[in-house]
């Protein structure tokens, strides 16, 4: 590969890489949120992989390998299952009566179910399941009201990208290379997960925060150093690993416990 | 100075006027199919435009020059910016005055001429539209400019026609993260600047949603002729702007009559296409609030602003 090339396809990689930080913090959803994430760790993982293809070093080919199953297969699907887990309803019988009602009576009851009302008796039982799954994503799968509001702190995302490029001049101009230039990138991922872990309060999008520092903190390892040992690098993923098995275990408990996933309301003791 | 350039700018600037309600008509015809309305063909806005010119021309009441002036100003700064923008060839004798920031001022002097209208009518309807106007011009204009800056980081200069070029003999500026981070920012500040879905219904009379429609409420006969042609000129020549800039393949470059009219063929086509992908992206779009405006062009411009840093600090100066 020849280095024109190799520049030019990991500065798409690190692109991505940003790119896909920005939209963690543009978007609400935290369906969407854990499927950009995902994303995240594809790009990831390409990093390693294109170092080890420019320098031939196959053992970064592994490196990349465990990157993508943890970061883009193992993580996104345990928060997909906290997800699920607290997004379903803490007292099914109620939300089911609730919902019927919506269906018969709400704004959605169109003239085609007052014709042939029987015939379309399926079709209700999906209608009431949709709006009421609509009423429980509504309140616990959306980050609806974060500290700082989307604007502000997408304009916040663009100086704390300013500021990574500002303080790591000094680090690029040490050794300029195609991967040390872009080292800048993992340090705005880095401040952007801060951002968002501090700023966020679902305890789902603290999670991605927290994994959006991490994810920043090794991309800066493999462009910085091309390449961590993989003893190190199978230490640091196990460890993330436990802590976001840990925080989904939590978080469970903290939605029967509280029936919500608000952090701002932990705030307080109660008896 | 040569007779093909003077010919390219004229044929650039005959081609924007006499075929953007053909692509209006395009898009409208687009949509319909997609509804699975019949629709009313291609050259409806030709028909409708037609029918306005001959009607008498009607002013309001108290209405002072801003309000008569501005049509005309609309589509005289369009096809000003619609003879600069390199779309069919850049070597054009304008093509050394060809700023960005000409280009993007000469849009906002449009706008601005069409919101003073807004307001000089009185009414309730026209304030509201065009400080609507002028809240989304400002968040905007920033992106548009910061978008463009990112490939004239690499160019050396903000002089479209020089930009262009540059990108026609180095196609691998367009792949790297700055052109492909700034292409989206610029996609969606032109969304924003022509009123398509996302942000203004362009077919909407609904009082508490139209921004557009809001300010030219008040105008008739052939003034509005000129109001619809001048907002259609301006999706042509942007969506040609972002078409020159991103996909400048067939561009002419040098002085051959053949090259330019390859380049107008293929620019009415990129438009074209451009064109019925944003009918077709609309049907399934709904329109955003207008307090979540804001937080959509923030993100434009934040991908904006990426991008120059990107093709600063990446690009290996």
């Amino acid at each position: 590969m020849s280095d024109s090339v190799f520049t030019q396809l990991l500065d798409l990689a690190c692109g991505a890489f940003l790119l896909t930080a920005v939209v963690v913090l543009w978007r609400r959803e935290l369906s969407v949120i854990v499927d950009v994430f995902a994303l995240q760790g594809v790009a990831l993982a390409t990093v390693p992989l294109l170092i080890g293809w420019h320098e031939g070093r196959w053992d970064l080919a592994a490196v990349a390998a465990g990157i993508a199953v943890l970061r883009a297969g193992i993580l996104p699907h345990l928060m997909r299952r906290a997800l699920t887990a607290t997004t379903a309803p803490p007292h099914a019988d109620e939300d089911e009566d609730d919902g019927a009602s919506y269906g018969t009576n709400g704004p959605y009851g169109t003239a085609s179910w007052d014709r042939t009302d029987g015939a379309h008796s399926p079709e209700r039982t999906d209608r009431t399941d949709g709006t009421h799954r609509y009423r429980a994503d509504a309140g616990e799968a959306r980050e609806t009201q974060p500290l700082v509001n989307v604007a502000a702190s997408l304009l916040t995302a663009a100086l704390l990208t300013l500021l990574a490029y500002a303080v790591s001049r000094p680090l690029i101009a040490l050794d300029p290379s195609p991967a040390t230039r872009a080292l800048p990138v993992g340090l705005a991922v880095v401040l952007i997960g801060f951002f968002v872990l501090t700023t966020r309060r679902r305890a789902l999008s603290q999670v991605v925060g927290f994994l959006l520092l991490d994810n920043g903190i090794t991309a800066i390892a493999f462009l910085a150093t091309s390449g961590v040992p993989l003893i190190v690098e199978l230490g640091v993923s196990f460890d993330v690993l436990l802590a976001v098995l840990v925080l989904q275990i939590l978080t469970t408990r903290m939605r029967t416990a509280f029936g919500t996933t608000d952090l701002d309301d932990l705030r307080e003791l109660h008896d | 100075m040569s007779g093909v350039g003077v010919a390219a700018v004229a044929a650039q600037v005959l081609v924007v006027v006499l075929g953007t309600p053909l692509l209006t008509g395009l898009m409208r015809q687009v949509r319909a199919r997609m509804e699975g309305r019949a629709g009313a063909g291609v050259a409806q806005p030709w028909r409708d435009m037609r029918k306005l010119l001959r009607k008498t021309p009607v002013t309001p009441t108290g209405t002072g020059p801003a309000f008569r002036v501005a049509p005309a100003l609309l589509v005289a700064t369009t096809a000003v910016a619609a003879a600069l923008v390199p779309l069919a060839s850049t070597a054009t004798p304008v093509s050394g005055e060809a700023d960005l920031i000409l280009v993007v001022a000469l849009l906002a002097l449009g706008s601005v001429a069409l919101a003073l209208a807004g307001l000089d009518t009185g009414t309730a309807f026209g304030g509201m539209g065009a400080s609507r106007e002028m809240t989304v011009a400002a968040l905007v204009e920033p992106t548009i400019l910061l978008a463009v800056f990112a490939l004239s980081i690499p160019a050396g200069t903000t002089n479209l026609p020089r930009i262009v070029e540059g990108a026609l003999h180095e196609p691998a500026r367009l792949a790297s993260p700055a052109g492909l981070l700034a292409t989206a920012a610029l996609a969606v500040a032109v969304l924003a600047e022509t009123g398509r879905i996302p942000v203004d219904n362009p077919s909407t009379h609904l009082e508490l949603t139209m921004v557009h429609e809001a300010m030219v409420l008040e105008y008739a006969g052939p003034d509005l002729a000129l109001v619809e042609l001048g907002a259609q000129m301006r999706l042509t020549v942007l969506l040609g702007l972002l078409a020159s800039l991103f996909a400048p393949w067939g561009i002419a470059t040098g002085a051959s009559a053949a090259a330019v009219a390859l380049g107008l063929v293929l620019f009415a086509a990129k438009v074209a296409m451009l064109g019925a992908v944003l009918a077709a992206a609309e049907v399934f779009w709904a329109k955003v609030r207008l307090f979540r405006v804001p937080e959509l062009l923030a993100g434009s411009f934040l991908l904006a602003l990426l991008a120059v840093t990107s093709s600063y600090f990446l690009g290996g100066v």
